[in-house]
């Protein structure tokens, strides 16, 4: 039996942490639904446990999404999450070839080299020695860059990165120190009595010469053991949790489970698999403009620990840009919206004074501007310019009057108003016989996709004019202007609308490529989601917005909401138009 | 010694007179090719009615001074202190002024109200600003404006002014008395119109403005419904339809009106800001420059040399103005004699 009492801490130190997770999520999926649960069961065993399983190698361990923030910060993650992931393979690989068996204790594999009498060889063991080498090599190189991140994160291509509590600092050097540990304790060994391969037997050669090994490796061996068990033992109570409840998280996500409108066990799951990587702060905008530490990586923190949060729940624009750029996926809007709380006061008879809105005139496309588009008569008109030239018969369902779609209040939290303005839309939309209904307001998009439960076509503008266009309805010449297009949060990131646009204003103008085009786009500031900051502060979001469009030297700023044009009016530099705008003035009969 | 005075409008003009009263050579600079400022598109003043082209007549006439020069058609572009208490300003022309103390009179602009959208100016026929009614008024083509007169009038106070959304937080103050002065000259003109003023609160701070609002209720049948514009539309003939709460009753309200006024606030002038940062004289947050105490160091600067008056530090009114410019005067004459040196 191969046993020494240095692997005690190894072992204590896993075992506790096994325990401790296997408890903790159990405990936490029983809170679940039932549908949930169910889901969770029928999930299980389909092909989306695979897909799982897929996602879990390419973002747990190669960490895939990081490359696209920065090839350095990929390599750096791969080398801690695939490197330590095949070293562990390799090690356990090379113990069964080894010992013959699949049944060897688990600290057998990790501390191989200590028990491996190094003279002796096995099928392969060179090879072993070399992978396992070449592992930790791996390993080494990512640690430097760490190291360098400390002091320069530019060179992972970070402008700002998480400021950590003091016990997540103790335990990022705990986890630091494991790797040059093992890299001691093996090379010291190889040193002493041979093995290992390029890495450490050179290393422990050169260590022979002017350290007393006999004395030094058990100790090394030692250390490496406590620093593992130390890992374990505070890995629950640090950021370090994110490195098994990902995949957790992983998994229940492809099982279907979804963020819902409250705070609850899932929405912890999310919070524990937050790695405070940080990659959210470069991207959020009320970083680079108003230097406010608001990000989910913050706001996820401060309620895992107990600290003051609620002034960071109303603090978002929720334009959805730390969701894309975000390497484990986490639904940050959903999970900022489940703390705020519902204080609805509007109810049904609250406009009982109000005259009923005038039924709109029948007709099989029902157009939409919403308040928004109502405060925008420039978009309207060139509305109603472009279905007219396309001999297109539409209800203008709001023109003498309308209500709000209700995704204000939704987004404040106040799902029972939102309601109340819902069921008010829907009979309107209902005595229309609309069977599409289209609208310029993303904003509004998202609520009738999504919160109405229509049963017809709901398509954004530029969705339906590109259909126009490709279908010969409305005819357009090429225009000549140079345009650079401001996708709104709520229709790119918010309902996925990337190539209509891009479609139209390709015809319809001298559309510029630019960083910000797709999921990469900039939110304007205006966002109704966030109640917390001013006028001003708006202001200065929309003017560096405004300006990082401006350097690609465009005639036209192009937007396709509203809410987004007017709040660009008051900072951009360049003139602000909405897409229907360009279609309408290149229209031709 | 020389003074070099940007900006032509009431401030600066009042400014050059005095100091050259004082036996102070003075190098006017104005960027438009006459001066008077925006004072050259108001009609009539309140609360007086006194003529805007005269005033602006006789603040030419005073400039026809031996130690005035005016340099007309000249933006200035830059302030530079070359030497201690020696300051070089750059015009557009390229000739460089020196004087040993700058005055900044560079005024106000006018609200471009393309940025209320809602309102509809620019799109809709018939919204003009308060400052296109007074050209109105000056050619006498309100009548025949739309080819018949208008019956129905309205005045939208508080365009661009107090208003967080386009980030102006500052009152204008003298859009409300205008209101008052312009929604009679059109009773006068048209007495059978409708005029309504819709405003938020009236601010009738000046002397004889508070009498002019009663009159213009009493004598002059001018209703005042509180309540801000909230949108408007056009219908088929043209008109446009307003949306507004009356907040008094706690109703919404829907009018259609002939003629739409909106009420286009002050901010600060695009040279302001530049010339200030020159010198590194600070500014307010809503672009007005900053005066060294808003007490007892109005007319100076955070810089020594650099003066102000008139309406670029805060909106104001033309008998504020002209005041504001003779201290301004005064100011800087203490400065050059050396009694009070870094006041």
């Amino acid at each position: 039996m191969y046993y020494d009492p240095f692997v005690l801490p190894f072992t204590i130190g896993l075992t506790a942490l096994l325990l401790f997770l296997a408890v903790k999520y159990i405990r936490w999926i029983r809170t679940f639904r039932k549908s949930e649960r169910r889901k969770i069961r029928k999930g299980m065993f389909s092909l989306k446990t695979f897909r799982a399983a897929g996602e879990v190698f390419s973002e747990c361990l190669l960490h895939r999404k990081i490359y696209r923030t920065n090839p350095f910060l990929g390599y750096m993650h791969t080398c801690f999450g695939l490197g330590w992931f095949l070293l562990i393979v390799a090690g356990k690989t090379e113990s069964m070839v080894y010992h013959t068996s699949a049944f060897n204790p688990p600290y057998f594999a990790i501390f191989f080299r200590f028990f491996h009498p190094a003279k002796e060889t096995f099928p392969y063991s060179e090879t072993f020695a070399f992978i396992t080498d070449l592992l930790l090599l791996f390993i080494l190189s990512g640690l430097f860059l760490a190291l360098a991140k400390r002091f320069w994160s530019r060179i992972v291509g970070m402008r700002k990165t998480t400021k950590h509590r003091p016990l997540d600092l103790l335990i990022l050097t705990s986890l630091w120190l494991i790797f040059p540990l093992r890299f001691l304790a093996e090379s010291f060994t190889s040193g002493l009595r041979g093995g290992g391969s390029f890495l450490t037997n050179n290393a422990g050669e050169f260590f022979a010469e002017f350290l007393p090994l006999d004395h030094l490796t058990y100790p090394a061996w030692w250390a490496y053991s406590g620093m593992l068990g130390l890992f374990f033992v505070l890995l629950p109570f640090s950021r370090y949790m994110h490195i098994p409840t990902e995949i957790v998280y992983i998994f229940l996500k492809n099982w279907g489970i979804r963020q819902g409108t409250k705070f609850n066990a899932f929405s912890k799951i999310q919070m524990y698999a937050c790695s405070r990587c940080g990659i959210c702060i470069d991207s959020c905008q009320l970083n680079s403009s108003l230097q406010m530490d608001v990000q989910p990586v913050y706001f996820l923190k401060k309620i895992r620990h107990g600290k003051e949060y609620e002034s960071l729940i109303e603090n978002c624009l929720m334009c959805g840009r730390c969701e894309a750029s975000c390497p484990v996926g986490l639904t940050h809007n959903a999970l900022r919206l489940s703390k705020r709380p519902d204080l609805s006061r509007i109810t049904k008879n609250t406009y009982s004074y109000a005259k009923n809105a005038a039924m709109p005139a029948p007709a099989k496309v029902a157009y939409f501007a919403g308040c928004m588009g109502q405060l925008t008569p420039t978009v309207t008109r060139s509305m109603e310019r472009i279905l007219e030239q396309a001999g297109v018969s539409c209800t203008y369902i709001d023109k003498e009057g309308g209500v709000c779609c209700g995704r204000p209040m939704l987004l404040a939290g106040n799902r029972e108003e939102a309601a109340v303005m819902a069921e008010k839309n829907r009979a309107i939309l209902k005595a229309s016989g609309a069977e599409v209904l289209v609208t310029s307001c993303p904003i509004c998009l998202k609520m009738f996709r999504e919160e109405y439960g229509l049963q017809i076509r709901i398509v954004h503008h530029t969705e339906y004019i590109d259909e126009l266009m490709r279908e010969g309805k409305l005819k357009t010449v090429p225009g000549e202007q140079r345009t650079v297009f401001h996708n709104p949060c709520e229709l790119g990131r918010g309902c996925g609308v990337y190539k209509a646009p891009e479609n139209i204003l390709k015809h319809v103008s001298r559309k510029i490529d630019t960083d910000f085009d797709g999921k990469k786009s900039l939110c304007c500031g205006g966002s109704l989601a966030n109640t917390s900051i001013d006028g001003r502060q708006r202001n200065r979001i929309a003017g560096d917005a405004a300006k990082a469009y401006a350097a690609y030297q465009p005639d036209v700023l192009v937007t396709a909401c509203p809410l987004c044009k007017k709040t660009f009016a008051t900072a951009s530099a360049v003139p602000v138009k909405d897409i229907a705008e360009v279609v309408a003035e290149c229209c031709r009969p | 010694m020389n003074i070099v005075i940007i900006g032509g409008g009431p401030a600066g003009s009042e400014a050059a007179y005095r100091l050259a009263g004082e036996g102070y050579t003075v190098d006017l600079v104005e960027k438009e090719n006459s001066i008077g400022g925006n004072l050259n598109n108001w009609h009539q003043l309140f609360p007086d009615r006194k003529s805007a082209a005269g005033l602006v007549k006789e603040l030419q006439q005073r400039l026809n001074h031996p130690g005035i020069t005016l340099h007309i058609d000249a933006e200035a572009r830059e302030i530079a202190e070359s030497a201690p208490g020696k300051f070089a300003v750059k015009l557009s022309n390229k000739t460089v002024l020196h004087g040993s103390a700058v005055l900044l009179a560079t005024g106000y602009k006018v609200f471009d109200a393309k940025r209320k959208e809602e309102y509809g100016y620019g799109i809709y026929k018939r919204v003009i600003t308060s400052a296109e009614l007074e050209n109105l008024f000056t050619n006498r083509a309100l009548a025949t404006l739309y080819g018949e007169a208008p019956k129905r009038i309205g005045f939208i106070h508080c365009v661009g002014s107090r208003d967080e959304k386009i980030c102006n937080y500052h009152c204008s103050k003298l859009c409300c008395v205008t209101a008052v002065k312009q929604a009679i000259e059109v009773r006068e003109m048209l007495p059978e119109v409708e005029i309504f003023c819709f405003y938020m609160d009236m601010r009738m701070f000046g002397p004889g403005y508070e009498e002019m609002y009663r009159e213009a209720q009493e004598r002059y049948d001018i209703k005042f419904i509180r309540g801000r514009l909230s949108e408007a539309a056009e219908n088929i003939h043209g008109q446009v339809v307003v949306k507004v709460e009356d907040t008094l009753v706690g109703k919404p309200l829907r009018m259609t009106l002939d003629l739409m006024v909106l009420m286009v606030g002050m901010e600060a002038a695009d040279g302001s800001g530049k010339l200030a940062g020159s010198v590194q004289v600070p500014l307010y947050p809503n672009g007005f420059i900053r005066p060294a105490d808003p007490h007892t160091g109005t007319n100076l600067t955070a810089r020594p040399g650099i003066f102000t008056a008139g309406s670029c530090t805060s909106p104001m009114n033309l008998t504020d103005t002209l005041t504001d410019a003779r201290s301004a005067a005064w100011q800087i004459k203490k400065w050059l004699t050396g009694s009070d040196k870094h006041a």
